[in-house]
């Protein structure tokens, strides 16, 4: 059951009532809807809010690495409609693979791109899945939290 | 030593030119990273026919530096330094935003003189970046003299920066709980003095191009973008208000005290590089007249937040009193402490929507901070636009989304 604060939200109220057992968790923090959704969900949530709730836009797609955690990663979406400039943030925690949101946004492609790069989750049916700042061949994912800071490459304890 | 966590990697070879319906053979070529045109390092793959842009793929990340990962490694205050090199055309924009979301998650209030300072400064920076975009697309078009122009105006702009907080380019002037240092004395000489002389400079600029039958053939009617794809990229500023969306967070949501000042969202329907040229130019007179209301009405009282725990105290309580330079030592040796939880906070930078997404685990640094960063977005709407086009309006095209490629790779 969601909190009231979450659903006196139109928009959290409309996804629990469409898509019943879609959203595992909610707040309402800092005048900021965050909606957990069960991964395997997230394009049907997703299809649903940019049709019928009007969010046409995806301000970013990123990921927190809460290693040793498991699920380890979150995936973060923001939203925005620009009909009355509202925000919504989306969550789906996962441990590797995700479903791409790319059918849904076309401008997710970069971002699920950058989030591949940096965390190393790989999202099913995304057009053109590769690295997009770090080099082609590059070995690691250097935003996940057991990559160093400085980098493999120059390891400075191990000669 | 290599990590744990390899993964096979795969080897694109690069897509064989193809025959084209018409039996023309197509060439795929080669721009940047380094090419003038694009003021940085960006690679742009380009499939051409004839004259005509088949296919377009920029390749980016030649200028990442990883500087969401060194936040990670930096106490809250130290991370406001890393911020000013995102964007370095408009580093005020990003500052402020950084502080914007801390002070969100710290649930800080802001005294109104630092409010006004922070606005005063970030719309500077506003005028700044606009004025080296338009010389540097004009140079691009090919009219040298605009460049020396807006360098000119660019000058005073940077004193003034100076002037307030001691650096011309990475100022790290605000700070979480305000702004590093108050005014200068004298500073009200000096801005209206730019005040005055300002909107005659921007008539010059416009002067020099409006009757300028080049500048004219090859900015209107060119890169063109759908408003549908603009927005489902994730394209955002001037170039979706060139297409007459009024998106600016500055109007749809206020922070900073945006709602105190008369300003208006320029807008053009043309949706083409003049357009983009048009919001520009009237965004910067806009800029000064709020810079103008800043000045006539700048509040008295506190440039910093009354939170000792956060804001570094003054030199003279630091040695009159035994709590502030407690305080001091802890806030520099191990940071000031932030409450768990996360924000999201959307600003407009010169480039469009730059927004912080700030996790907090509740000790002195950030456990995550993602910056959405308007160039990256921008950059997206790239192949739309110049596909189907002429190869020699890319730079022009190029220079109309005014992308930085330090904001793009962070």
């Amino acid at each position: 059951m969601l909190p009231e604060t979450v659903l006196s939200h139109a928009d959290a109220a409309a996804v629990e009532a469409a898509l019943p057992g879609a959203v595992v968790e909610a707040k309402h923090e800092f005048h900021e809807l965050t909606l957990v959704i069960d991964p395997a969900r997230i394009v049907e949530v997703c299809a649903f809010l940019k049709h019928k709730q009007g969010f046409d836009r995806i301000s970013t797609i990123t990921a927190v690495d809460w290693f040793p955690a498991d699920p380890r990663f979150e995936i973060v979406y923001h939203l925005q409609r620009t009909k009355d400039w509202f925000r919504l943030r989306l969550k789906a925690r996962v441990n590797e693979e995700i479903e791409s949101a790319c059918s849904v946004w076309r401008g997710a492609n970069w971002y699920e791109r950058e989030v591949f790069d940096m965390f190393g989750v790989k999202f099913a049916n995304h057009p053109d899945l590769k690295r997009i700042l770090m080099p082609e061949d590059w070995h690691g994912h250097p935003l996940r939290k057991d990559y160093p800071v400085h980098g493999y490459r120059y390891s400075y304890s191990n000669e | 030593m290599r990590s744990a966590i390899d993964y096979p990697v795969e080897s694109r070879p690069a897509p064989e030119p193809q025959e084209s319906p018409s039996g023309q053979r197509r060439m795929t070529l080669n721009m940047g990273p380094q090419h003038p045109s694009t003021h940085g390092v960006l690679r742009i793959v380009i499939e051409l026919e004839g004259e005509t842009i088949t296919r377009a793929e920029p390749d980016i990340g030649y200028l990442h530096t990883g500087i969401e990962k060194q936040c990670e490694t930096k106490t809250w205050q130290q991370v406001t330094t890393l911020t000013d090199r995102v964007d370095y055309l408009s580093n005020l924009a990003n500052n402020l935003c950084y502080a914007l979301t801390v002070e969100k998650l710290l649930q800080l209030e802001i005294p109104e003189r630092a409010q006004f300072l922070r606005v005063m400064m970030t719309e500077f920076s506003r005028i700044n970046s606009h004025l080296v975009w338009l010389g540097t697309h004009v140079l691009d078009i090919g009219a040298m003299s605009m460049f020396f122009y807006c360098f000119r105006e660019r000058e005073e702009l940077l004193r003034i920066l100076e002037f307030f907080s001691g650096q011309r380019m990475m100022t790290s002037y605000i700070r979480v709980g305000g702004v590093a240092l108050d005014a200068p004395r004298g500073w009200e000489k000096m801005v209206r003095k730019f005040v005055e002389v300002f909107p005659s400079r921007v008539d010059e600029y416009e002067n020099l191009l409006e009757k300028n039958p080049i500048w004219l053939n090859r900015t209107k009617g060119v890169g063109y973008i759908s408003v549908e794809d603009m927005i489902e990229l994730g394209v955002t500023g001037p170039m979706l208000r060139g297409a007459g969306i009024p998106m600016d967070a500055r109007r749809t949501e206020p922070y900073s005290g945006y709602e105190k000042f008369d300003f208006q969202v320029c807008t053009h329907t043309d949706n083409d590089v003049y357009a983009r040229y048009r919001v520009r130019l009237s965004e910067m007179r806009e800029s000064l007249k709020i810079i103008k209301q800043c000045l006539e009405g700048m509040p008295g009282g506190a440039f910093q937040a009354d939170a000792p725990k956060v804001v570094l105290p003054e030199r003279e309580k630091m040695k009159t009193q035994m709590e502030a330079l407690i305080y001091h030592f802890k806030i520099v040796t191990e940071g000031f402490r932030v409450p768990k939880g996360e924000v999201y906070q959307a600003i407009e930078s010169p480039r469009g929507e730059i927004a912080y997404y700030i996790v907090s685990d509740g000790t002195s640094k950030p456990y995550r901070l993602h910056m959405r960063t308007p160039s990256f977005g921008n950059l997206q709407g790239l192949s739309p636009m110049i596909e189907g086009a002429l190869i020699a309006d890319t730079i022009a095209a190029l220079g109309s989304m005014d992308f930085v490629l330090g904001d793009t790779d962070r």
